[in-house]
């Protein structure tokens, strides 16, 4: 059993469109009551929405280093046009912060200095962790449909490059990015011309197939799980075989709460039995999975026997 | 105006002869198993097959190119090595790959083999692909379909190497390389296993009035009336419920893309290589497609206006669209 | 998958006036007749195209079921190479089977003949895929692979029955072509 307080929680970017105050006042809760090691930060989905928490970012900023979080920059994760260039350019250039690199364009702008790859730059295998090391990279979170085997087969190599892993434990599962925008589709309009509709939906805007079940959400061009992913059960295994650090994706509710149960978790003092029925009973109302970890299909849900 | 290579589809041996005898200049096929991305039953090359094939095409002045474009999960590296270390073997023109590690190995174990960078890697701005350039030496970019005609423009003014664009075949809705929806339904990932929307996974429920479901896993994703064109299931091209709209497409209708009209702006913005998707398809539609298309990029090279009427009948649902190329208002 | 699904022959469309030939001609002919000939075809594939079970892969050994619309019987086809299989049940007694293609007798002769993209037929609604979709896709991806040899392959081992076999097929070709 994993008791390392060595071993880190950290928190991803928040990947959806909150209004500012909301996407202020929700980093301002994680400064003071989240449990949690790290902080990404930054638009990762769209760049026409990066200018709007700018103004507040560097309030934000301030407020999680007094509360002890380390902060890392994330980048944009799909890089077409003018203004995702820019933007990624202004993220990745900006010198002396750490960055979660999210597409190849910016391995490109930091030529060589540290960084951490995140989970959109499709690190699946031993030769492609050995690679980044040698572009600078210290930290690699891995991408959700990555199974357990080849996590366990990473490990090893990571331990010979002096590398650190980090595997998302909680929130929906980014599934697929596009240069389309379905919530502007949605609601009749294109992507130039969105309005920004994407803010209704806090949480991702919910697809449902023809017979009425729930299965994606929409979040602008990215595609997620309608699930959670829940890792509660697996993680300490994960930490004893040797991985670093564990994400919670930020979802509109809920978030704290999940990051004070997993955190009681790594640290031993409360039963994954116990954290599954905690998680049950948070706000944020989304069947859990943990498919992809167990090589299934994504979306399912499978009870692991609890080892103490 | 250079003249474009015309870079076609093959899953068998049967495909890469019709390719090659309808006037292809270079064929791309892949290994059987999970090391290229069109992992269908009964679909690609055996090693013995594919030597065979790479003669054939050679002795009729056509390249074959090998598409290694998935993504190996670490402690499987073996046999995407394996199938690098046969196509140089065998000859072939090119290897096409996406990920990292096998793209630094092709480069480190065989320098001199020509390296393009697959669609699968997803590389969609300049200083992604000058990266994949500077990095493994890539010599050509297979460009995401999800870019303009003017942004392609920009980008083969900032890039050292070549451009291949798709003109025709099915049209893949999200960022490729980088899409899990097919392994959240079915379990098989599509950058893992080669295979999105795998056959397997797929189910078809006709009723007696004629009406057909389409299933991926647990999942529905169309229902055709009995007098609909229907679809392969892929989630990108499914119907959908949200509390805004009921039963329409969210991602993109069941169409293909045809670029037809815009091949002498592709040919001016600075696509070298123009690429047919379908390496799943049938024998049949390679010979057609191929045939047309050759004539049709004959035609350019004259100036003549291509006819390609005939076309329609092979895509899916009968529908097409110029997709991201044809401007931004698609986005 | 359900043995008694569904006959739909109602709703494929046929080239008009072929279209009930077959089913006309073909029913009063006793199967026990037709069950020599259709061992013969199928002993005829394992013969000339060994090749074709490498392709098939996870497709060997399953039960197709082979519902030409417009006959008055369906086939049951299991591409196995010790013990191939094809034969003929009817309509009224259809037999257990994993995956079932269905379409007018010259839309599945279109299949063998690897004439038509198979996909556009059934984007078209013409060919109707039901079950073991894996299975049905490695039979197609093995068919089209042999380059259309298939059927003439197999008639030229009927022996005795060559001549009169290569006719019948020549003349669903030529039928074919006028259809089309």
């Amino acid at each position: 059993m994993a008791l390392g307080t060595s071993k880190r929680l950290t928190l991803g970017p928040v990947l959806f469109n909150w209004p500012v105050e909301t996407w202020r006042d929700f980093y301002y809760r994680v400064a003071d009551e989240a449990p949690v090691d790290r902080v990404y930060i930054g638009e990762v989905v769209c760049s026409k929405r990066a200018p709007l928490f700018r103004t507040c970012l560097p309030d934000v900023v301030d407020r999680l280093r007094n509360a002890g979080k380390e902060i890392v920059f994330s980048t944009l994760a799909e890089v077409v046009s003018g203004t995702d260039r820019k933007c990624l350019e202004s993220v990745a250039c900006a010198g002396d912060i750490l960055i979660e690199a999210n597409d190849m364009s910016a391995l490109w702008h930091l030529d060589g200095n540290p960084f951490i790859a995140g989970p959109y730059l499709n690190v699946y295998n031993e030769d492609t962790l050995e690679f980044l090391a040698g572009k600078g990279a210290v930290h690699v979170t891995l991408p959700p449909e990555l199974p357990r085997s080849a996590i366990a087969a990473l490990i090893e190599k990571a331990g010979e490059l002096k590398l650190t892993l980090e595997v998302q434990v909680h929130g929906r599962m980014p599934l697929a990015l596009s240069a389309r925008c379905y919530h502007a589709r949605a609601h009749g309009l294109n992507r130039d011309s969105c309005r920004y509709v994407c803010d209704r939906d806090p949480d991702g805007m919910l697809l449902r197939t023809l017979d009425g079940k729930p299965f994606l959400v929409i979040n602008g061009v990215q595609t997620l799980s309608y699930t959670c992913l829940n890792l509660v059960q697996e993680m300490n295994a994960l930490a004893d075989v040797g991985v670093d650090a564990f994400r919670i994706s930020p979802q509109s509710s809920g978030t704290v709460e999940a990051a004070r149960i997993f955190h009681c978790c790594l640290k031993g003092e409360m039963t994954a039995d116990e954290a599954l029925i905690r998680l049950g009973e948070t706000e944020f109302d989304a069947p859990f999975a943990n498919g992809f970890h167990h090589g299934a299909e994504g979306h399912h849900w499978r009870s692991v026997a609890t080892v103490v | 105006m250079h003249r474009p290579e015309l870079v076609c589809p093959a899953g068998t041996p049967a495909g890469l002869h019709a390719a090659v005898d309808a006037g292809a200049d270079a064929v791309y096929c892949g290994f059987q198993g999970p090391t290229n991305a069109r992992n269908f039953p009964g679909l690609n090359f055996s090693p013995r097959e594919m030597e065979q094939a790479v003669t054939y095409a050679h002795d009729r002045g056509t390249k074959v190119l090998a598409a290694i474009n998935s993504f190996p999960p670490a402690g499987q590296m073996a046999a995407w090595k394996r199938a690098v270390d046969d196509a140089v073997r065998f000859g072939m023109d090119a290897v096409i790959v996406a990920d990292i590690g096998v793209a630094a190995y092709t480069a480190r174990m065989h320098p001199d083999q020509r390296l393009h960078l697959s669609v699968q890697a997803g590389a969609s701005s300049p200083e992604a692909i000058n990266f994949y350039c500077r990095e493994f030496g890539v010599r050509r970019v297979v460009l995401p379909r999800i870019l303009t005609v003017a942004e392609i423009k920009g980008i083969h003014a900032q890039i050292p190497c070549e451009i291949e664009a798709f003109i025709f075949g099915n049209i893949g809705m999200m960022a490729e390389g980088r899409c899990s929806l097919s392994a959240y339904a079915t379990g098989q990932s599509t950058n893992m296993d080669g295979v999105c929307s795998p056959a397997s996974h797929v189910h078809y429920l006709q009723d007696e009035g004629g009406n057909l479901k389409s299933l991926l896993g647990e999942f529905t994703i169309d229902c055709f009336t009995c007098d609909e064109s229907a679809g392969y299931p892929t989630i990108c091209k499914g119907r959908y419920d949200t509390e805004i709209r009921t039963g329409y497409y969210a991602f993109e209708e069941p169409v293909s893309l045809n670029l037809t009209p815009l091949l002498p702006e592709l040919m001016r913005a600075g696509v070298t290589a123009l690429k047919i998707e379908g390496r799943q398809r049938s024998r049949a539609y390679v010979a057609a497609v191929v045939a047309a298309f050759r004539k049709a990029v004959d035609a350019c090279m004259e100036n003549r206006v291509p006819d390609m009427a005939g076309l329609i009948a092979l895509t899916e649902g009968h529908r097409e669209t110029q997709g991201a190329f044809g401007g931004r208002k698609w986005r | 998958m359900n043995a008694d699904s569904v006959d739909d022959a109602r709703f494929l469309p046929q080239p008009g006036a072929f279209r009930d030939v077959p089913r006309m001609a073909l029913a009063p002919v006793p199967l026990f007749l037709l069950q020599p000939i259709l061992q013969r075809i199928v002993a005829g594939v394992v013969r000339c195209h060994p090749e074709l079970f490498i392709r098939l892969g996870e497709g060997v050994g399953k039960r197709f079921l082979i519902d030409a619309t417009n006959l008055p019987f369906v086939m049951l086809l299991r591409l196995d190479p010790d013990r191939p299989l094809l034969r003929a049940y009817r309509r009224g007694q259809l037999p257990a089977h994993d995956g079932r293609i269905a379409g007018s007798l010259l839309t599945l002769l279109d299949l063998v003949d690897g004439n038509t993209d198979s996909d556009a037929l059934f984007f078209t609604r013409k060919l109707v895929v039901e079950g073991d979709t894996g299975a049905v896709v490695a039979l197609r991806n093995a068919m089209d692979d042999t380059e259309g040899r298939l059927a003439d392959d197999v008639v030229s081992g009927f022996g005795p029955l060559t001549w009169p076999a290569a006719q019948v097929l020549a003349v669903l070709r030529e039928i074919r072509r006028r259809c089309q």
